[in-house]
């Protein structure tokens, strides 16, 4: 009788996934002197700190240059940073490997991280802007029925409304939005930032219109000479300004 | 195969109750076979207002529950032959209402009857839903007035986006507008909202313009729909309704303040 090879002494260690937060070091150089001068200054700084977190190095911005990869990981080593991995392109991850610590892959382009200043407090940094692209590509969506109290429409391009739009709606778009009927809710056009948008109306009643996260309430429109009558708000200068259409 | 009418307002108070009667009662007096079904399950009053609430045995509960038969909860009215009403049921709440369990109740109905009239609750909940979800047509009662005039909307929202027609892709459900409780005289001093100021918030067509009236509290009080006191201005406005729901052009009365002559106002009108 043939008998099962399975052992009865009870298990040693499990595998198990889980993740974890680590800290990047993002190089910007690999010039050896110069990460030197700038961890000294740094681990003075916050020396417990650097020193107690898991740390990955980041080599992505630096992965054209050649350099003494190993040199630089010893380095930041010798000052204390705790170096659980490197971080680099797909293309470096032979050469780094013989170093000994495991390499990981790039972040994808979506990812977003925080910035940390020396002392461990986040820093606000510039994102790095691209030119919002008007996206003639997506579609202009048409609605032919009245738009009703708590009813949202969204739309990634364009938004053209053939009907009312009632008070407790909300119409939104990336691009403009047109209304050929009475504006009784909500608009908000130009969502994702772009300042260029415009919203028509042939009635101007609106509970609240946006462009590009400048707005004006109710209270503040009704006192306009383009309140129920046919009105094109546009944005000059971060000013939301009422023009007869 | 019976056509399902859903009386429903968002709004509370504003007349649900008294128009499914009537509108139901002026459908039967007409000659068709119509059943009355109160979908407020743990406040219902329809039976109340049809004046049979001495004769209630088993509710709609109880029938999706599968505890009676339907002809066993269907109580026929003492006036007329061809009308019936389904009672809610006082002591459970809405969770007891299924969709499966409202869905057999409707497709057993539709063999018996021409029309079904769904009273709904108030709100948008879920007693709300299932009054609209099964429905033909919908006819949405609304106040003269601002928050019911804004409920509506919503609730017309609703009509057009969760009823099962909606999630079938069929055509939509046809929308009638009813207002009720108008008062011609407020309306001219500005107080009131005017049908036309309603019509255009609203966007849907125009059932009927129901008067304020005395004669809906003592009908209520009475158990008696109101369209049954064919003098008054409430009951003849709701039997033009009716004839405007069963396919009739009919102009619509009661808009203008009553100009009383001489005569009348020596000797009261």
């Amino acid at each position: 009788m043939a008998s099962f090879a399975v052992s009865d002494a009870p298990a040693a260690f499990q595998l198990k996934g889980s993740s974890f937060t680590a800290t990047v070091l993002e190089l910007q150089s690999a010039n050896l002197a110069e990460i030197k001068t700038q961890l000294a200054a740094r681990t003075l700084d916050a020396a417990a700190w650097l020193q107690q977190s898991p740390v990955i190095l980041s080599v992505e911005k630096v992965a054209e240059s050649a350099a003494d990869w190993a040199g630089i990981v010893a380095l930041c080593q010798s000052f204390g940073v705790s170096l659980v991995g490197l971080r680099a392109p797909k293309t470096m991850h032979e050469t780094l490997g013989i170093i000994g610590l495991p390499v990981l892959a790039s972040l994808r382009p979506k990812s977003t991280e925080k910035t940390y200043d020396a002392d461990g407090h986040r820093v606000a940094v510039e994102p790095e802007t691209q030119p919002v692209e008007s996206n003639a590509a997506a579609t202009t969506q048409v609605i032919t029925q009245p738009v009703r109290g708590g009813q949202q429409i969204y739309s990634a391009g364009d938004l053209i409304i053939l009907a009312p739009v009632s008070a407790g709606a909300e119409v939104m778009a990336d691009g403009h939005i047109h209304i050929y009927g009475p504006l009784r809710g909500r608009a908000l056009a130009g969502v994702q930032g772009d300042t260029s948008a415009q919203v028509f109306c042939q009635s101007l009643e609106a509970e609240l219109v946006s462009i590009a996260g400048r707005y004006r309430v109710a209270d503040d429109l009704r006192s306009d000479a383009h309140w129920r009558k046919a009105t094109r708000l546009s944005l000059s200068e971060d000013m939301l300004n009422l023009y007869d259409l | 195969m019976a056509k399902i009418i859903v009386v429903t307002s968002g709004k509370g108070g504003v007349g649900k109750t008294t128009s499914s009667a009537a509108i139901g009662t002026g459908l039967a007096m007409r000659g068709h076979r119509t059943v009355l079904v109160d979908f407020d399950v743990g406040l219902r009053n329809l039976d109340l207002i049809m004046g049979c609430e001495r004769r209630v045995v088993y509710d709609f509960i109880n029938v999706v529950q599968g505890d009676a038969s339907l002809n066993q909860a269907l109580i026929k009215d003492k006036r007329l032959d061809n009308l019936y009403v389904l009672a809610a049921s006082q002591t459970r709440d809405k969770d007891a209402l299924s969709v499966e369990g409202v869905g057999r109740v409707m497709s057993e109905l539709s063999e018996q009857f021409d029309f079904i009239i769904c009273d709904s609750p108030a709100g948008i909940e879920k007693g709300a839903h299932m009054a609209m979800y099964f429905a033909d047509e919908a006819v949405v009662v609304t106040n003269p007035e601002v928050s019911s005039v804004r409920d509506s909307d919503r609730m017309l929202g609703l009509l057009s986006s969760k009823s099962k027609r909606a999630e079938e892709g069929r055509d939509p459900i046809k929308e009638f507008l009813l207002l009720t409780r108008y008062d011609p005289a407020r309306v001219e001093t500005g107080e009131m909202l005017s049908v036309t100021d309603v019509e255009e918030i609203l966007s849907i067509k125009l059932l009927g313009v129901i008067p304020e009236s005395q004669a809906v509290l003592k009908a209520s009080n009475q158990g008696v729909p109101v369209i049954f006191d064919a003098e008054s201005d409430a009951g003849q406005a709701y039997g033009d309704a009716v004839d405007r729901l069963l396919g009739a052009d009919m102009p619509h009365r009661f808009l203008e303040v009553q100009k009383k002559g001489i005569l009348k106002r020596l000797f009261g009108g």
